[in-house]
């Protein structure tokens, strides 16, 4: 690249900024730009759980009682155990403590499993006893009470599920980071795409944080 | 104010049969000039100046002009205030629109596709026609069957969604007699330009005669009751029975005792049977050349009364 | 502007961003912002034609009452995708993607976007959804319009599902082009381009980068939300299930009003750089301008409920409605005089850019005008919905933004070709274009008036004159847009050599060679004035 800019260009730095710092900056603020649309697209959610739940506040009760507080519970704390782990392996990392922050990022991978699995051992819990979306909820083996019922799973799967989804998307970027991490990749002068998937990792456990009382807790 | 007939706005409008479209005519005119004028001004100017700075060599020196303060706060503040002396209009002629007079007769209305439904107090039903005394106060209640519709007469100048699932209203006096347009102007599916009722307008007299008359509906013979259920269940927005020509579904034209061809490859003969079939269940059987599942089924809609009585209608159409 | 540009003349074998790499390959996997810039240029222009194809097919069947060559159930297909395509493939992401990917660079002297693989994955994701949405044609077609109503796009049996699918798609490449270009403004800007010296058209871009990024995510979800509706029943917007229908009117014109703006305020940017540069003056209320974008922008968050004055909302709603519609009047009224003053004591020629830019004037005039006419909420319960609307809203976004985009692209075809097209006939597509346009949708304010309302497969006889009148224009139309093929096409095959600043333009772009390298600049540019110095 025969450009004329006179900053010596390290492997990582992109041709069009001027330097590391430069183009961690812009990464920075892309990546943050990026979860103002994320949290406005739960926003859209929020918003309609927020006037439904006004317009049914007993059938969105009704909805609640028949989920496990408990698991929700043990998620939420995996998912901030979880975003500690993701902080820790940034910090490490700027001090250039390699294998320490591997262990972490692999660590922030296992609570994901944990998540996870701890959501699939729920979601079947549901389909076998009918709990499904809209039309689909089975008004017999349910017992359900509320003639919409099915509405409170519509959000419920929704949700979760576009939070789920959101979690395994960071589990894949995190697993991609981690085995760059192991190569040796990343270190305190360069450290952004770790950073950038961290934010995004905090953000869709902020999300759930607001999820968990607003799906299990309510009523 | 006498120069708001410059504007020849009720020369293109729909004959304004109310008070109050004669009222938003006003304000449209006042629109139609003042927007005239501010085109004058922009496009004028642009033209003007277009003309008279011309290009003349590449070189002439153009003016270097940055802002002028006190221009740039005139062109934002007059045209604000326009704005809302404008908006301060409207919201008046607005402001009657939703005041809903007292006492006023009640007809309610249900969209459906593709037809207008009315019901009166007295029981009277119709199908597109909305028949209504002159100089009196009268509130459509609307709702919708299926999807949302929107109920738009033109003369009167108002327009309003039926709604599925809740009751919307309108509210009109009209001062002139005649036959006015309702659109359907939400957009409704395949016959939606094709959902075009009558509100009719009437002296008072003939109003009172027409719904003694149409009360006496109950007594009619059979197939004439099915007549009307044929307009009003809108039937005949799909099914022509004058004659073979064919609208959405088959014509109902001379079908009772002949044979059909079915999409299926076998035939039947129309009965009783089939055409009691072919309400409550259409997609049964389709007959060849036609779509399956445009027809909505009616059942649950019909009694067995006005069913037998339509199936009566079309044995008559021959 | 004045910059420490280049001092080396260039020669005809000189690199260039379009020789440099050869092979399709090249073209498909490149990050340079300029050729993801053409890639949107060819796909956009194609959809363009295809949506344009419908318009005529509707203008055709319009041309007397009753049918004529379609069925009702196919009249309503040709019209959603006419508005579907044209919306989601053409418009939104026209200027921004094709102009502002070339161009935003360039102006602020920046080598490239700030993300330019993401840049490329924009396009991608982009012709994902438009295939999706094509595909839909095939597949079931849709017959909702393109504001997929509840809760008729519950019932319909068409393939409405993959429709919404295909514009939340659709969504995400606008979000990710939006994100980028936020970033490039405040991040990439050459030593000296301080946030008020950079171009117009700059700020015009961030502004709509800024609502696509708010607005957006909104319309994703919406969209999600049918989606579920469709598949599962959830009852969120079906009446019969405890669910409102009006909810989605709300949730959609929130995300639809700020996307009327995402198509306007680009060209408006395109508007002022080619006001300025063939006035060679420079421009009236720079500030003014810069602000009025980004108080559109603000305002245009609070009025989407004038979508929906009789939907059913209360009174007040619809009134405060009314008054903060009348609010975004003043920006673009400001926006207008500001024009205007700008060719006051200028040095005006009339190529065919500027011949556009003066169209978009004209047009942009009326089209505001009869704005107004619709915010006042006593006229709008007449106007909503009939022909009064399809006018307007024609007037604007075609009228305004394709003006825009059309001279945009003469205006620039030299520097991103390095090629003259023929100016003639160049002129000719604009009077054509200009003439058709007038007769296809002036008589249609006039339809509005007397009460046709729009989407409707047949009308009364009353209405025929004036569509017929209509439907002529629209042949103008299609007329002028394949003689600009033409025009474009014969420049790019055997066009004249352009030279490297053939409008005597100051901004940036025009200060590297044409085509510029794939750096864009030969020297990095260092800036000490503003945008439109002439002095």
């Amino acid at each position: 690249m025969s450009t004329s800019s006179s900053h010596t260009h390290d492997s990582h730095v992109a041709h069009h900024f001027r330097d590391a710092n430069h183009q961690f900056e812009s990464a920075k603020q892309g990546i943050w730009l990026f979860m103002v649309t994320e949290i406005l697209m739960f926003g859209g959610l929020f918003v309609g759980y927020a006037i439904f739940h006004a317009l049914y506040p007993k059938m969105f009760a009704e909805g609640a009682s028949h989920l496990n507080w408990k698991l929700g519970f043990v998620n939420t704390l995996v998912l901030i155990f979880s975003s500690y782990t993701m902080a820790m392996s940034i910090h490490h990392l700027q001090k250039n403590e390699k294998s320490q922050a591997v262990t972490k990022l692999w660590l922030t991978v296992g609570c994901g499993v944990i998540f996870m699995c701890i959501k699939a051992f729920e979601y079947t819990g549901k389909f076998q006893h009918g709990f499904l979306p809209g039309r689909l909820l089975d008004v017999v083996h349910t017992g359900a009470e509320s003639a919409n019922l099915g509405m409170y799973y519509g959000f419920y799967y929704c949700m979760t599920g576009l939070h789920g989804l959101h979690v395994l998307i960071g589990m894949g970027l995190i697993v991609w980071l981690a085995l760059r991490a192991q190569k040796g990749e990343f270190g305190e002068d360069y450290f952004t795409p770790v950073e950038g998937v961290g934010i995004f990792w905090h953000i869709v456990d902020l999300i759930w944080i607001f999820l968990f009382p607003l799906l299990y807790l309510v009523g | 104010m006498f120069w708001m007939q410059y504007a020849f706005a009720s020369k293109f409008m729909p004959t304004a049969a109310t008070d109050q479209a004669s009222q938003v005519n006003n304000l449209y005119s006042f629109l139609l000039i003042s927007s005239f004028i501010a085109c004058v001004i922009l496009i004028g100017g642009m033209i003007y100046f277009a003309y008279k700075y011309k290009r003349q060599s590449l070189t002439a020196k153009s003016a270097y002009i940055t802002h002028n303060t006190f221009l740039e706060f005139l062109w934002s503040f007059i045209p604000l205030v326009i704005f809302l002396v404008v908006f301060g209009w409207g919201w008046h002629i607005y402001h009657q629109m939703r005041q809903f007079p007292k006492d006023a007769l009640e007809v309610h209305v249900t969209g459906k596709q593709w037809a207008w439904e009315a019901t009166y107090k007295s029981g009277v039903r119709t199908a597109n026609l909305v028949k209504v005394p002159i100089d009196t106060d009268v509130k459509i209640i609307l709702a919708s069957n299926d999807v949302i519709h929107s109920f738009y007469v033109p003369s009167f100048r108002i327009k309003q969604d039926a709604v599925p699932g809740r009751y919307t209203a309108v509210w009109f006096n009209a001062n002139k007699l005649g036959d006015f347009h309702i659109f359907c102007t939400e957009y409704c599916g395949t016959q939606h330009s094709g959902m075009i009722g009558k509100l009719q307008v009437v002296s008072r007299e003939e109003y009172d005669k027409w719904l003694e008359e149409e009360a006496k509906f109950s007594t009619l013979p059979i197939a004439q009751k099915g007549e009307k259920l044929f307009q009003i269940k809108a039937c005949s927005g799909c099914h022509s029975v004058a004659d073979a020509s064919v609208k959405v579904g088959p014509s109902l034209f001379k079908k009772f005792g002949a044979k059909e061809e079915l999409t299926s490859g076998d035939s039947t003969g129309v009965d009783e049977n089939y055409l009691r079939e072919s309400i409550l269940n259409p997609n049964a059987k389709i007959v060849k050349g036609f779509a399956s599942g445009v027809m909505p089924s009616f059942q649950g809609q019909l009694s067995e009364d006005e069913l037998s009585a339509i199936i009566e209608y079309i044995k008559s159409a021959k | 502007m004045s910059a420490s540009t280049h001092t080396a003349s260039h020669t005809s074998g000189e690199v260039n961003y379009i020789n440099e790499f050869k092979g399709l390959k090249s073209w498909f996997t490149s990050l340079d912002h300029k050729r993801i810039g053409l890639l949107y240029m060819i796909s956009v222009l194609f959809f363009f034609l295809v949506g344009g194809l419908f318009a005529l097919l509707i203008r055709l069947e319009l041309f007397k009452p009753g049918a004529q060559y379609l069925t009702p159930d196919q009249y309503n297909q040709v019209m959603t995708y006419h508005g579907a395509i044209m919306v989601f493939m053409v418009i939104v992401p026209g200027i921004p993607a094709i102009l502002g990917n070339f161009f935003l660079p360039l102006q602020i002297g920046a080598k490239d976007v700030a993300f330019p693989r993401l840049n490329l994955t924009s396009w991608y994701v982009f012709m994902l959804g438009a295939i999706i949405a094509i595909c839909t044609l095939f597949l079931g077609k849709i017959d909702t319009g393109w504001t997929f109503y509840t809760p008729y796009s519950i019932k319909t049996g068409t393939a409405a599902t993959m429709m919404v699918v295909a514009a939340f798609v659709m969504g995400m490449s606008s979000i990710l082009t939006g994100l980028n270009f936020i970033v490039t403004v405040h991040k990439l800007r050459a030593p000296g381009m301080t946030m008020f010296r950079i171009p117009l058209f700059i700020w015009a871009i961030y502004s709509t980068a800024v609502l696509q990024i708010l607005a957006t995510p909104v319309l994703g979800i919406t969209l999600l939300l049918l989606a579920m509706e469709r598949t599962f029943g959830v009852g969120i917007f079906d009446p019969n299930l405890g669910g409102d229908p009006v909810l989605f009117q709300h949730f959609f014109w929130f995300y639809s009003h700020p996307a009327v703006y995402i198509m306007i305020l680009p060209a408006m940017g395109v508007v002022s750089e080619l006001i300025a540069a063939f006035s060679r003056k420079t421009i009236f209320g720079y500030t003014a301008i810069a602000f009025s974008s980004i108080g559109i922008a603000a305002v245009s968050f609070f009025v989407w409920g004038h979508h929906m004055f009789v939907s059913g909302q209360s009174e007040v709603a619809g009134i405060v409605f009314s008054f903060l519609t009348m609010l975004v009047g003043v920006p673009t009224a400001i926006k207008m005089f500001n024009w205007l003053s700008t060719l006051y004591r200028g040095n005006i020629s009339f190529e065919s850019p500027m011949l556009f830019a003066l169209g978009f004037l004209f047009l942009f005039a009326i089209g505001g005008v009869t704005g107004i006419m619709l915010a006042t909420i006593a006229t709008d319960v007449h106007f909503h919905d009939t022909y009064f609307v399809v006018a307007h809203f024609h007037y604007v976004m075609v009228g305004g933004t394709l003006m825009a985009l059309m001279g945009g692209l003469y205006y620039w075809f030299p520097k991103m070709f390095g090629k003259m097209y023929n100016e003639t006939l160049a002129r000719l597509t604009f009077v054509l274009i200009f003439i058709g346009f007038n007769v296809t949708f002036f008589p249609q304010f006039i339809l509005g008036a007397m009460g046709m309302p729009r989407r409707y497969f047949d009308y009364i006889p009353a209405y025929q004159s004036l569509n017929s009148i209509s439907t002529i224009g629209s042949w103008l139309i299609g007329c002028g847009f394949l003689l600009s093929l033409y025009v474009i096409v014969t420049a790019l095959r055997s066009g004249e050599k352009a030279s490297d600043n053939p409008w005597g333009a100051k901004t940036l772009e025009w200060q590297t060679s044409s085509p510029p390298p794939h750096t864009n600049f030969h020297v990095e540019p260092v800036v000490t004035a503003g945008p439109y110095e002439y002095k």
